[in-house]
């Protein structure tokens, strides 16, 4: 499996046949998650500009619980570990286990959304929302759209694992399927960065 | 077939030449006409003086690039339109590395320069950076509404709304606040303008050379009443302030809590306005109103705005 | 069940707007009309609105952007007048409701409706065939980048009726876009619009910098690319790293309008500067995206008409990537007067005094180009050295403004207009219309009226200079700008010139619109029967004019620089294959506009709060991309035969013109 993008053709009968889709899809999808990344900085520049705009209500030691966002991060990292396994197996051509590591993958991540949807919940009824302070609100922004592409991950690991089942491994799904592996740890990678920044040093 | 394109025969280059001249000297009477209306070209402070030096320097500098530019646009238009025959043709030609080298570094060095005379500038017109002189400062606080200017006399304990009025050839030192919007508090003809936003400090220093009055506004805009936020700015000699100063005292408004709580709605067009006295500390008061309790805030800036590195010390004032 | 939306949003007391609706609304209804009287409407579907090629869906954008510069025209116009008698104790007549919506409005699409969808469509019309390409990298992709820019065109028009448009300025400095001070539906339309178009390019930069780097024809090294699409890949990388921070500055606006959050008010630690910072991070990139495909235009036009290569390629290539990095670095000269203190200051304006230097270095490269060559003096020529005299004016006008200490004066005057107008329309919008009129033939297979061409010509840059020359010494004078009415009567004299350059613009204009038809009146008179109207020098010069849907039947190699002109003197050009292959294309697909469509009704439903709407048509949005992603049967497969065919036609129609050529250079010569 090629992820290099190619430049020219080799040969011109070679550009003049159907050109490497899933090279191309792979490269446009990282330069995706490279813009991405860019939005994440904003937020992690407001983030860091608003980190101390607590307005009288509360700071991060007063609504951090550093075990609890301790077991969100290994669900996330473990999951990641679980794709990894599924698309071991999707080289391997092995449709099962793909199916069943997709699926424990999707478990940990909705996992990882239920714990955070009852983090923003709590502070939410305790009168700490994102309304509260400027600090607030870039706090939930950050975790929060970060969790909204954790959830728009699992939506799509949903409809991957549909396709596994109707189409099997052809080579469009295995390049979506690709093309998820990379968002999902891209993902977790933005949630290290979230977890050091937001919560460690909100702490510290 | 019918000839609609006539390439090779272009508008004669005798006429478009008497035309651009035609237009030169049409823009120069406009302007010239209107020369006495460029404040920024007259000041009458030494803010705006070194001002109008950068921005003719830095003209003049442009210029070395620009005008060889018109020159060779309309030069090698006419020399080499494609009906001169005689004119050499070249059509393998397309790098020389004497010409690239003056673009590249001639450029380079006009930025340069720019650049150094930036930097003395810069620094040296720091809105924030009291003036030299030996006349000691008057301290004015600046609050911008909908769409009125307030100013505070903290020392002679006066304010007065939609204009200001101070001594001659004396440093003035404006702080300014908002308690609406961004605005910009701006004197054209006396030099920079500064931001004004709600919850913090920014500093100005001014002074102006002579006395006149001057046309001051808000240069950012504000919402509706904007176009209307002007007020004049009053340069006087030291004895005509100071009598200035005693008449406002005579009059019989006083800018208490609820009296301010009546500027801060929004009004367009607001006549000026004496108050003989005003609260106390009101100004760091209203700046307050935008902060919580709370000492962790990134809120009441002094001096520089959190976000970017204190380079100064605190003034004390 | 509406959300906010009442019936009282759609009746407004000023009459000009009603006017306005009412005229937009029966243009609209004429065209639906006429459409209608011809019988198009399946050719206008399966031809053009579900079509996944790039040159349709390049005309596509040019389309949207001229009908929205009608309406940004519409707005500098009403500013204008305004401004020429409101003086003293007359008020003009426009109010400051109208008035600060007009040049928000005004703002708003001319940058992200006019530029951005008129530097996206020559772009796609332009690019694959430049590179040797058949399409782009994503086809169904591009179809969706158009129709989300329409989306937020198409919530622009309806501003104009139901509610009211932002008052807050184009770029929208908080706290005015707070709740508080802007309740209304105008902030939320401005923030709907310009997020959904904003996907649109972001979409467009991925599909254009895969497409480059993947699919350049055999032997076309990145160094013997056209320096179009040079530009056109910087400003896509541009557009990739820029708009994110777009979306986030947005977003945040929208998160404090809708959910109560405190990212830029003025209470709960809220941090105006942070908008301010996030915006221009986003804004100054944007202004090198909407100028740089016009310099890649001026590098194309300049050597054709020339008849020499351009004038140091390599140099050319370095400068624009030089000005792509800088341009990160100098967003603060937006905002001196800030308070960002003396070295921060200095930092920023000494960077945008830098970026100056290759910009130059640009300017003399093209004029070396005509150097020593034979320049015919098409209209898109005339509008190239209009451009590189006017621009220079306005690049000198910017690194004026880039010292800390002039920029203390002139910030938000009227200088400032007159500079950014001067960069804007005397180099990039003069660049489109000279890339307009030279791949016209390209697109439609016939030439734009040459006379019509210059009359807007003339009309534009005399009416330019007149309309903003004036303002730079206004700016001298101490106006600031957005003024809706002014007391200094000295001012009047050149706001009256403005408004009369204002309308030789208009002019300029209504040449154009003639020129439009004059053109499709003559076009068989015109026709382009070889492909190659200008003697061009780069490969989308060798297909037909219009090039069939396939671009190339084979893929050239190239050589070197300039491709085509390189097969023209070693006489290969039109050289017939030997053999045809069948050749596989997307399949037309109606999910992008529906995708758009969608787009445009969740924007709506988000603006109006009617909640119920804006989750239906997500969800539609999320069932339309799901069904098109589970879609394998998504291309087509063209028959050798059929392309043959198509080919042997335009072979015919070369030798054909060739042939009476030389007849027409025999009688020439006999004196016959």
């Amino acid at each position: 499996m090629t992820t290099e993008a190619r430049g020219i053709a080799a040969t011109p009968h070679e550009a003049f046949a159907e050109h490497d889709v899933s090279a191309g899809q792979a490269f446009g999808f990282w330069l995706y998650l490279m813009s991405d990344l860019v939005l994440f900085s904003a937020l992690f520049a407001t983030f860091a500009v608003l980190a101390h705009s607590f307005a009288g209500g509360p700071t991060g030691k007063d609504i951090i619980h550093l075990p609890y966002v301790f077991g969100e991060t290994m669900l996330l990292l473990f999951s990641s570990g679980t794709c990894g396994l599924a698309m071991l197996n999707m080289y391997a051509g092995r449709r099962t286990p793909v199916l069943a590591w997709l699926a424990v993958t999707f478990v940990l991540g909705f996992g990882f959304i239920l714990m955070e949807l009852h983090e923003f919940r709590t502070l939410i009824v305790d009168g700490h929302g994102p309304d509260r302070s400027a600090y607030l609100s870039a706090f939930f922004t950050l975790i929060g759209t970060h969790g909204l592409h954790v959830a728009s991950g699992l939506i799509w690991m949903a409809v991957m694992i549909n396709q596994v089942i109707v189409k099997g491994l052809t080579i469009p799904v295995q390049s979506r399927l690709m093309r998820l592996s990379m968002f999902w740890h891209f993902l977790d990678i933005v949630w290290v960065a979230v977890f050091t920044v937001v919560y460690l040093m909100g702490v510290l | 077939m019918k000839k609609t394109h006539d390439l090779t025969h272009p508008r004669k280059p005798r006429s478009i030449l008497s035309f651009f001249l035609r237009m030169m000297c049409l823009f120069a009477v406009t302007f010239l006409g209107g020369c006495s209306e460029m404040v920024l070209f007259d000041p009458k402070g030494p803010v705006g003086e070194t001002e109008r030096f950068v921005i003719l320097t830095a003209f003049a500098l442009m210029l070395i690039v620009v005008i060889p530019v018109f020159i060779m646009a309309y030069w090698f238009s006419r020399k080499y339109r494609a009906t001169n025959t005689k004119a050499p043709y070249d059509p393998k030609w397309s790098y020389s590395g004497k010409i690239e080298f003056v673009i590249w570094v001639i450029p380079a060095i006009i930025v340069t320069c720019l650049g150094i005379l930036t930097w003395n500038t810069t620094f040296r017109l720091d809105p924030y950076k009291p003036l030299d002189s030996a006349v000691k400062p008057i301290t004015i606080e600046v609050v911008s509404l909908d769409w009125k200017w307030l100013f505070i006399y903290p020392e002679e304990n006066i304010a007065v709304v939609s204009e200001v009025v101070f001594p001659a050839d004396t440093p003035l030192n404006f702080r300014l606040t908002s308690d609406t919007v961004m605005t910009s508090f701006f004197i054209p003809q006396l030099g920079s303008q500064i931001y004004a936003m709600a919850g913090m400090t920014s500093r100005l220093h001014l002074l102006a050379n002579e006395p006149g009055t001057y046309a001051g506004q808000n240069q950012q805009f504000s919402g509706f009443g904007y176009a209307n936020m002007t007020f004049k700015a009053i340069a006087t000699s030291p004895e005509h302030f100071a009598a200035w100063v005693q008449e406002v005292k005579k009059s019989p408004k006083k800018l208490d809590p609820a009296r301010y709580r009546e500027l801060v709605k929004p009004t367009t067009g607001y006549p000026v306005t004496y108050f003989s006295s005003s609260t106390p500390d009101l100004f760091n008061s209203i700046i307050a109103t935008y902060h919580d309790s709370s000492h962790e805030d990134s809120g009441a800036m002094d001096g520089r705005h959190g976000s970017m590195p204190n380079t100064h010390s605190q003034q004390g004032d | 069940m509406f959300g906010r939306l009442t019936l009282s949003a759609m009746y407004h007391e000023d009459l000009i707007v009603m006017a306005a609706v009412a005229g937009s609304l029966a243009m609209g209804l004429a065209l639906v009309v006429m459409i209608t009287y011809k019988r198009k409407w399946t050719y206008l579907w399966t031809e053009w609105l579900t079509s996944l090629d790039h040159k349709r869906i390049g005309i596509m954008y040019i389309c949207l952007a001229l009908v929205m510069m009608l309406r940004g025209i519409a707005d500098a116009l009403m500013m204008r007048v305004q401004q020429a008698v409101a003086v003293g104790t007359s008020y003009g007549y426009l109010g400051p409701d109208h008035f600060n919506q007009i040049f928000t409005a005004h703002g708003t699409i001319m940058i992200i409706f006019v530029a951005m969808p008129f530097l996206s469509g020559l772009m796609n019309i332009v690019v694959p065939l430049q590179i040797g390409a058949r399409d782009v990298a994503f086809p169904f992709l591009n179809s969706v980048s158009f129709w989300l820019t329409a989306a937020g065109a198409l919530l622009v028009m309806v501003s104009l009726g139901v509610g009211e448009f932002s008052k807050a300025g184009w770029s929208g400095y908080s706290p005015m876009t707070e709740m508080n001070i802007s309740p209304d539906s105008g902030v939320d339309y401005w923030l709907w619009s310009m997020q959904i178009a904003g996907l649109g390019s972001l979409l467009t930069s991925i599909n254009f910098i895969v497409t480059i780097m993947n699919m350049r024809a055999p032997g076309m090294t990145l160094m013997r690319m056209p320096i179009f699409t040079w530009n056109a890949l910087c400003t896509s990388v541009l557009i990739l790293f820029a708009f994110p921070v777009l979306t986030a500055a947005l977003a945040m606006v929208t998160f404090d309008r809708y959910m109560d959050m405190h990212f830029f008010s003025n209470t709960h630690g809220g941090n105006l500067m942070m908008y301010v910072n996030l915006f221009w991070m986003w804004g100054h990139p944007e202004v090198y995206i909407v100028v740089l495909p016009a310099f890649g235009i001026f590098s194309e036009v300049t050597p054709t008409f020339s008849g020499k290569p351009l004038f140091g390629y390599t140099s050319m290539v370095f400068a624009t990537i030089a000005i792509t990095f800088l341009s990160f670095g100098v967003w603060l000269h937006h905002f001196f007067t800030m308070g960002a203190g003396p070295a921060v200051n200095f930092f920023f304006g000494f960077a945008t005094m830098i970026i100056a230097i290759p910009t130059g270095v640009k300017i003399f490269n093209w004029l070396f180009t005509m150097y020593r060559g034979r320049i015919r003096f098409t209209s898109p020529m005339y509008w190239t050295v209009g451009f590189i005299t006017a621009f220079a004016v306005g690049g000198m006008t910017g690194v004026l403004l880039a010292s800390p200490p002039a920029n203390f004066v002139l910030h938000n005057s009227l200088f400032l207009i007159a500079h950014f107008h001067n960069v804007l329309i005397a180099g990039a919008l003069f660049g489109y219309f000279a890339g307009f009129t030279y791949w016209f033939p390209k697109a439609f297979g016939f030439t734009l009226s040459e006379k019509w061409g210059k009359r807007a010509f003339w009309s534009w840059i005399i009416g330019f200079y007149l309309a903003f020359f004036p303002l730079y010494a206004l700016g001298f004078m101490g106006m600031p700008r957005r003024m809706l009415h002014y007391d200094n009567p000295a001012w009047r004299p050149y706001l009256l010139l403005a408004a009369a350059g204002a309308a030789l613009i208009l002019f300029g204009i209504i040449c154009q619109m003639i020129q439009l038809i004059v053109s499709i009146r003559q076009r068989l008179a015109n026709r382009d029967l070889t492909g190659d109207p200008w003697n061009g020098r780069t490969l989308e010069w060798s297909t037909a004019s219009p090039p069939p849907f396939y671009n190339f039947a084979r893929i050239p190699t190239v050589h070197g620089i300039d491709a085509f002109n390189d097969m023209k003197e070693k006489k290969i050009a039109y050289r017939k294959p030997d053999r045809y292959e069948d050749i596989h294309m997307p399949r037309n697909t109606a999910y992008g506009f529906i995708n758009g469509m969608l787009a445009f009704v969740f924007g709506f439903a988000m603006i109006w709060h009617i909640w119920w709407l804006a989750l239906f048509s997500a969800a539609g949005l999320l069932f339309a991309i799901i069904a098109r992603a589970s879609d394998d049967n998504i291309h087509t497969t063209v028959p050798a035969a059929e392309v043959e065919r198509i080919e042997q036609e335009h072979y015919r129609q070369v030798s054909a013109y060739q042939r009476s050529a030389r007849q027409a250079q025999r009688r020439k010569f006999s004196g016959r």
